[in-house]
């Protein structure tokens, strides 16, 4: 008698072989450089491509099935925030100036790195790296949406979130993410990887996350909590991925070592400057704080980031050359980045504030050796122009880095009295730059940087030709409402107005 | 290489004079002064004369800081780019050789009210 053979069932490792290296065929009437036109430009060199390891091996029906558990559980929470008033269960409406900015400045970024790592998953040959590619581009415009989703009832109720796709495009403030997401997705495939797996995902994503993430879980916020919990499950996949890539290169080809080295000197320092952002964020406008920019900076930067560069030193990888300026700028760059958004508060789509007493102690104990010295006189005589009738607002525009295209709020990384003045001659024209770090990125590469579309310069050309009152219509700002001083601002009002009416029978 | 591409790549600056409708950008920084977060920008003609682009423009723009009534233009040190630099007021910013995006920093020593504490 026969015996029947139980039809075997595929493990996951050689599902996940079917799934993707037949995907890898041999084209029989163009050549591979015809058909991968973009992997050679850059310099790279790679031998073999079958090395690039994918440690996931996560197949398609499976992404699917654990994407969709995690939605269905986001929208709940979701649902259930807006159903009960979840908007005035935050401890205080200045916290959401912290939400309008990630909204205009952070999650259209997302939505970059969706763009970015589709275009990678078809441009990078070898077929494990395809497909990780594409997961973390669907990973990407998912994180996006359900960000806008988790804020948009917030929209319903506060000013500043109305608009937040054209300031994402036009705001002065919003270039600093936009041009970094610019410069990632013009650059080649490998670069894009380094700038945003590497860098951004394995560097700096616990700069950005865990700090934001934890304030909202301190100052009430579910929303994004959920969104947080939601999007940081990915995130081990993400990093492996960037981390695969930098090691691929390295071992393939010893010439690929000062590309590499070049791009992380780059991606870091546009990193560092934008998390600038998420510093001032978390040292000034958390009503209830978690830690210090400082702070959070010496756990995930110096001591996560320190432990990464010596494993990788093997490879005859350094540090980051702005490392060390970037070790100098901790203590100054969130007071300098404050008062800059304070000054300029006529032209911002979130409210800013003068700090209060307790938020003064709460920053000399946190920044003992620079706010008390250079900071609080400041911010002291804002307070007593404010008080006589005559509040501080810049009209002088900004003087803007051509690179990083923030304003040049920084200082010498030795004098904190001092402005950084760099300025750099290319073709007859001049160019300003905030720092060393982005002077060197610029004269690596002068003729991508010199397109740089510096938004403030943007005003006195066509279309605009200096009139602000058709600029801030431009930017979709709501004079009087989305701008200007959280004191006395609607938002304030309606806040304190429907919490009283939640919490009392008045 | 001025930047890595697949072909020659050559880039068309976006803040050429040209785009100013007559007028060119200059900025005016004023040294040890940090309750202004940058230098100022102003976008004025050319031809305007450099001390009443001081009076008219820089200014009034000044006038948050403590010490800027006791600034006399004419008795500060200037700096033109990274140059010591002596300038004509009663001739116009391109007489004076102010270049479009050129920077001016004055330099007021002894007098900084906010920056006390920081000594
Ligand atoms: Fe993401
Ligand atoms: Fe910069």
């Amino acid at each position: 008698m026969d015996m029947t053979v139980a039809k075997k069932k595929l493990g996951l490792k050689e599902k996940y072989k079917l799934l993707t290296r037949d995907l890898g065929w041999e084209p029989t009437y163009h050549n591979k450089d015809e058909v991968f036109p973009y992997v050679k430009y850059e310099g790279i060199k790679v031998h073999d491509w079958e090395k690039w390891e994918d440690p996931f091996r996560l197949t398609m029906d499976a992404y699917w099935k654990y994407q969709a558990e995690k939605e269905r559980k986001f929208y709940a929470i979701i649902d259930a925030h807006a159903q009960n008033n979840g908007h005035l269960n935050i401890t205080d409406a200045r916290y959401l100036s912290a939400l309008k900015i990630f909204l205009q400045a952070i999650s259209p970024g997302e939505y970059c790195a969706g763009k970015g790592f589709a275009r990678m998953g078809r441009e990078f040959p070898g077929v494990g790296t395809q497909v990780a590619c594409q997961m973390q581009a669907i990973d990407e415009i998912r994180h996006a949406q359900t960000q806008i989703h988790a804020l948009s009832n917030y929209n319903k109720f506060y000013n500043g979130f109305h608009a937040f796709a054209d300031a994402r495009d036009r705001m002065w403030y919003c270039t600093l993410p936009r041009s970094f997401f610019d410069d990632a997705m013009s650059a080649g495939p490998f670069e894009f990887m380094i700038a945003i797996g590497f860098s951004f995902e394995y560097v700096l994503t616990n700069l950005l996350f865990v700090p934001f993430m934890s304030g909202a879980a301190y100052n009430g916020d579910m929303a994004t909590v959920t969104f947080g919990f939601s999007a940081q499950s990915d995130e081990a996949r993400h990093m492996t991925l960037g981390l695969e890539c930098i090691k691929f290169m390295l071992e393939q080809d010893p010439d690929n070592l000062p590309i590499v080295q070049n791009w992380i000197d780059k991606w870091f320092w546009r990193g560092f400057r934008l998390l600038g952002v998420v510093g001032t964020m978390m040292d000034y406008m958390l009503p209830k704080r978690v830690m210090s920019w400082r702070e959070a900076f010496e756990i995930y930067g110096i001591e996560n980031g320190g432990a990464l560069f010596k494993d990788l030193a093997r490879y005859g990888i350094r540090p980051p050359k702005g490392w060390d300026d970037a070790g100098k700028a901790l203590d100054h760059m969130t007071h300098q980045f404050m008062l800059a958004l304070y000054q300029y508060q006529f032209g911002t789509a979130f409210h800013s504030w003068i700090p209060s007493e307790e938020d003064m102690a709460w920053l000399s104990k946190k920044y003992p050796t620079t706010f008390d010295k250079y900071y609080r006189p400041r911010w002291e005589h804002i307070k007593k122009l404010k008080e006589a009738g005559t509040p501080y607002a810049n009209m002088g525009l900004a003087k803007l880095c051509q690179t990083c295209q923030i304003p040049t709020v920084f200082t010498e990384p030795d004098d904190p009295t001092t402005l950084c003045h760099r300025e750099v001659e290319y073709k007859g024209e001049t160019y300003h730059f905030c720092s060393d770090g982005c002077q060197h990125i610029f004269e690596k590469e002068p003729e991508k940087y010199i397109q740089g579309w510096l938004p403030l310069a943007a005003i006195f050309q066509a279309p605009l030709n200096g009139d602000l009152g058709a600029w801030m219509e431009w930017v979709s700002l709501a004079d009087g409402k989305d701008n200007g001083d959280f004191a006395g601002s609607e938002d304030q009002r309606n806040f304190e107005a429907w919490r009283n009416q939640a919490t009392s029978n008045q | 290489m001025a930047v890595t591409s697949t072909k020659p790549y050559v880039g068309v600056p976006r803040d050429r004079v040209e785009n100013f409708n007559g007028k060119q950008i200059v900025y005016v920084g004023w040294d040890q002064h940090m309750l202004f977060s940058t230098p100022f920008m102003i976008v004025v003609e050319p031809g305007m004369k450099l001390g009443d682009m001081l009076q008219n423009a820089v200014r009034p723009l000044m006038q948050p800081d403590p010490d800027a009534p006791a600034v006399d233009f004419g008795k500060v040190e200037w700096l033109k780019g990274k140059q010591p630099w002596t300038p004509n007021f009663e001739a116009s910013l391109a007489d004076n050789g102010i270049r479009h995006k050129q920077q001016l920093t004055f330099r007021t020593p002894g007098l900084n009210t906010l920056g006390a504490a920081g000594r």
